[in-house]
């Protein structure tokens, strides 16, 4: 079973909290990797919010042919962030040549363009980059998207953490929103992509669980959207229904959960909104999620969510403080990093559920 | 003397062969009484006794006239296997036996001249199902923990009606920031994914019919089962078209547009909107033969309903106004939902065959949006009357087609917008739960059955050959015959009541297969969920092989 984790502050978060967050539940998840998804940047990225940032391990190779092609696309190379590694022989990480935190700014012709099209601009170049990495596994694009930066390693965390001198809490590697997950995906193949979080243009999703609905959810997104590709995982199920519902469908967080977990038919019938319900129902039946689950997803805006599959198999506790919210699997995560906050304002989000925390993380709850 | 008649018929000519034991037998006359066939005769024999009388033997020869039963030896009245006349022996006197040494297929034809006609169902010994060469393989474990069967709930209801792409429908932001409706949407219900397929009034006696549309009642009223039942092509009594149970039925309408005169004309008077129509091009037992209606079953009451003289009633193999799918799709759907004012789904029938996967990905592209359903029926099934040449050498096995047209639907991400409603041999060997659940996961958003529904009421016929005569108007138990005094055999409250029991034992059965899956509504297109212990199935239908 997973562990998944998230905290949401209004001041920067070094990613050494997250990993405190995951670390108080190590016996739950198997310490088989780490990942993260790092939103609203700030450090050394604070200043180039608006403009996209690689995030990328690779070898020598996959580094020169990925900066090729963004060279080729016109992108031009604003900031460049190489994390410092410390390479001892003992810790259990199996880590890449490189890993790359480029800053850059848009071609010419679309600095003026949409930020519609900028957006679809990413996520050409991003699918681009990963197929042309994909030969002999030169390389792993995680995200490709402003504000946004990515960490992915196979390991036990603690180690992954040490690699990455990420224990030691600086200004310079902070986010506003870290979402964050301590398990490779050991039930399958270890690949590094089926690592959750996963990230696209600007959702981020990962989940406690097993989606039974996998093959049936699968068949169907492959054919909504040329981002919708990988599937090593069954959790990035959640993040295409996700970015489907919200951004290609364009209608509000609290359908997501309509269309994942359905009210049943009795239920619907009785609704003033039977009609958008049974509709909804009907053309994304293929969306719907089976089998234990809880999912964390940020939008993006910034928004933090969480919500459980329709018979709560799968916990989510939220913790929080003046300052700071944090959504974790188990509350000894919550306890580790907000030790003094008032425990009984933890929310335990039902199976009809969906918790969100805005931007001045006023909390939300919609029951569907 | 005279030389023997070779062409004579005897009884080794024909399929069963009546073994009776004078010894035992009463001479009551119930079986020569109950064979609608007449297939038995009482006669009498000259039979010779040797007896003694005195101490010592002393044979003598008596010679007297008994009187027996006998088999009649005729390609006409010959026994068909149904096995009442044992059923009503108070003695087990009677009881027709198989014979592997007839001749029936050629003597009937060399006497008759004409095409052997029967009813029922593929009667060519077949392998191992397909679908019992499949198991549902992938059980939670630990990954995820099974549901309990007794303790959880499950929504299981398939769609009948056309299902927009989610991009097309019709919604909006309200200022509340919640989704409305900003435009129509075609009529979509959620029934049980267990149809009762298409059997006339006319094919069925009124008393089964009716029986069925009681049993339907019951479950939707009493049970909570939305359970629906198609009319057949032949009409519906207008009593019921009047009723609020209509809202139970979706009415068919074939090539011999039986029936319909009296449901246009009704359709003032109706109080509620039937379920849905359909339209059936072919189906699956038969195909590209249209169904075959007996003058012997064109009583009073069936000539009234569908407006025709007493006459056998042939529905043409095909639509004569129809030339192409394209035109179907606009003439018949588009007037039949016209008819009901879109209120009313429209979907369509037709038999599985080699091309069945352009015809539907023909009509999932339509882009009226108004076809409701795609109905594929495939070989192994069939109820009515048909020539035994069609009904055992044509056809399309319906697990891999309906499969193929999932799979089309998904190669388009159009899976779900025309639902696929499958039958042919579903439920053959009793256990429909398993069979629906199968077809479900590789696709199906549910499935229709008859021929069950004809064994849950008593229909003693089987897929050897055993009675097979839906076609004569001599159902022995009364389900397809229209002679009052067969009808009567037949006790209506007791056939509903039947199928109420065993559709609530599939509904049990159905979440003992969903549970162990941990899938609380339909795994539609769950193909992983199956495995086969046969690799060229598995191969063939795109699932997990195991051995």
């Amino acid at each position: 079973m997973c562990r998944i984790g998230a905290i949401k502050s209004l001041d920067y978060v070094h990613p050494s909290r997250a990993l405190q967050l995951m670390q108080s539940q190590q016996k739950g998840h198997d310490n088989s990797g780490f990942a993260m998804v790092m939103h609203d940047l700030g450090g050394i990225f604070e200043d180039y919010k608006n403009l996209p940032t690689l995030s990328m391990a690779a070898s020598d190779e996959g580094v020169k042919r990925a900066e090729d092609i963004l060279h080729q696309a016109g992108f031009q190379r604003v900031m460049q962030w190489v994390p410092e590694t410390n390479a001892q022989p003992d810790l259990d990480i199996n880590a890449m040549p490189n890993y790359v935190f480029e800053t850059f700014d848009y071609p010419k012709f679309y600095r003026h363009a949409p930020q519609k099209e900028k957006e679809e601009l990413l996520l050409d170049i991003r699918l681009q980059l990963r197929a042309a990495l994909e030969p002999n596994e030169e390389g792993f694009v995680y995200s490709f998207w402003p504000d946004v930066v990515t960490l992915k390693e196979i390991g036990d965390p603690r180690d992954i953490g040490t690699y990455f001198h990420l224990w030691e809490a600086d200004d310079k590697f902070t986010a506003r929103v870290i979402t964050a997950q301590c398990r490779q995906n050991t039930n399958y193949d270890i690949v590094r992509y089926a690592a959750h979080p996963f990230h696209l243009q600007g959702y981020t999703a990962l989940a406690n669980g097993e989606n039974t609905f996998y093959l049936k959810n699968v068949e169907f997104q492959r054919k909504l959207h040329r981002g919708y590709i990988g599937f090593e995982s069954d959790s990035q199920c959640f993040l295409y229904s996700l970015h489907y519902v919200h951004r290609e469908l364009g209608w509000p967080l609290r359908y997501f959960k309509h269309v994942v977990t359905p009210l049943p038919f009795a239920d619907i019938e009785n609704r003033e909104d039977a009609g958008q319900l049974k509709a909804i129902r009907q053309s994304l039946g293929h969306l719907e999620i089976n089998g234990p689950n809880t999912i964390i997803g940020v939008l993006p805006d910034n928004t933090l969510f969480t919500c459980c599959d329709a018979k709560k198999l799968r916990p989510i506790v939220v913790g929080r403080t003046a300052d700071t919210v944090v959504f974790s699997s188990e509350v000894c995560g919550i306890n580790e990093i907000l030790p003094d906050r008032d425990w009984q304002t933890d929310i335990y989000p039902h199976e009809r559920e969906v918790v969100a925390i805005d931007g001045n993380l006023e909390v939300q709850r919609w029951n569907q | 003397m005279e030389s023997m008649k070779v062409q004579s018929v005897t009884p080794n000519d024909l399929p069963w062969k009546i073994t009776y034991d004078a010894h035992r037998c009463t001479l009551c006359g119930s079986c020569v009484s109950a064979c609608s066939f007449r297939a038995i005769e009482a006669k009498v024999e000259r039979r010779r006794l040797i007896f003694s009388e005195n101490e010592f033997p002393e044979p003598q020869t008596r010679f007297s006239a008994v009187p027996v039963i006998r088999q009649v030896k005729s390609v006409k009245n010959y026994c068909r296997g149904c096995g009442i006349c044992e059923k009503v022996c108070p003695n087990d006197a009677i009881r027709p036996q198989r014979n592997p040494d007839s001749r029936h297929p050629i003597v009937t034809r060399c006497l008759g001249g004409d095409s052997i006609k029967r009813g029922g169902r593929k009667n060519l010994e077949s392998a191992v199902r397909t679908l019992d060469k499949l198991r549902v393989g992938r059980i939670s474990q630990m990954t995820d923990p099974s549901l309990d069967a007794q303790r959880h709930t499950f929504d299981m209801l398939a769609p009948f009606g056309r299902i927009l792409p989610p991009k097309k429908l019709p919604l909006g932001i309200s200022p509340a920031g919640l989704l409305e409706t900003t435009g129509s949407t075609p009529p979509v219900r959620w029934i049980y994914p267990v149809i009762i397929g298409d059997m006339s009034i006319g094919a069925l006696s009124w008393r089964m019919w009716e029986a069925v549309a009681m049993a339907v009642a019951y479950l939707n009223e009493e049970c909570g089962l939305p359970v629906r039942m198609c009319s057949g092509e032949g009409g519906v009594p207008v009593r019921l078209l009047k009723s609020r149970y209509l809202k139970y039925m979706i009415l068919q309408i074939a090539s011999g547009h039986f029936g319909w005169n009296r449901i246009a004309n009704a359709m003032p008077q109706m109080v509620e909107d039937p379920a849905g129509v359909l339209i059936k091009i072919g189906q699956g037992a038969k195909p590209g033969d249209g169904g075959l209606l007996m003058a012997q079953k064109v009583a009073e009451h069936i000539q009234a309903i569908r407006g025709v003289p007493k006459t056998d009633l042939l529905s043409p193999p095909n639509h004569q106004g129809l030339y192409s799918i394209e035109e179907s799709v606009q003439k018949m759907f588009l007037s039949f939902n016209a008819a009901f004012k879109f209120r009313v789904p429209v979907a369509i029938k037709v038999a599985a065959s080699a091309t069945s996967v352009s015809v539907f990905n023909n009509l999932v592209r339509d882009p009226y949006n108004i076809v409701g359903g795609f109905f594929l029926d495939g070989i192994d099934g069939g109820t009515g009357a048909a020539h035994e040449v069609s009904l055992d050498h044509t056809g399309h096995p319906i697990v891999s087609k309906l499969r193929d047209c999932y799979l089309a639907a998904v190669n388009q991400g159009r899976q779900g917008q025309i639902p696929l409603w499958a039958a042919g041999g579903l439920g053959k060997t009793g256990d429909l739960a398993a069979d629906a659940f199968k077809m479900i996961c590789l696709g199906a958003n549910g499935v229709f059955t008859g021929k069950l529904i004809l064994q849950m009421a008593g229909c003693v016929g089987n897929d050897q050959g055993r009675c097979n005569a839906c076609n004569t108007g001599l159902c022995p138990v009364g389900i397809t015959t229209q002679e009052p005094p067969l009808v009567k055999r037949l006790d209506p409250e007791r056939v509903a009541q039947n199928i109420v029991n065993y559709f609530l034992a599939m509904d049990q059965e159905f979440k003992k297969l969903m549970a162990p899956i941990g899938n609380s509504s339909l795994p539609v297109g769950r193909a992983d969920a199956l495995v086969s212990t046969d690799a060229a199935v598995a191969d063939r239908l795109q699932i997990q092989y195991v051995c």
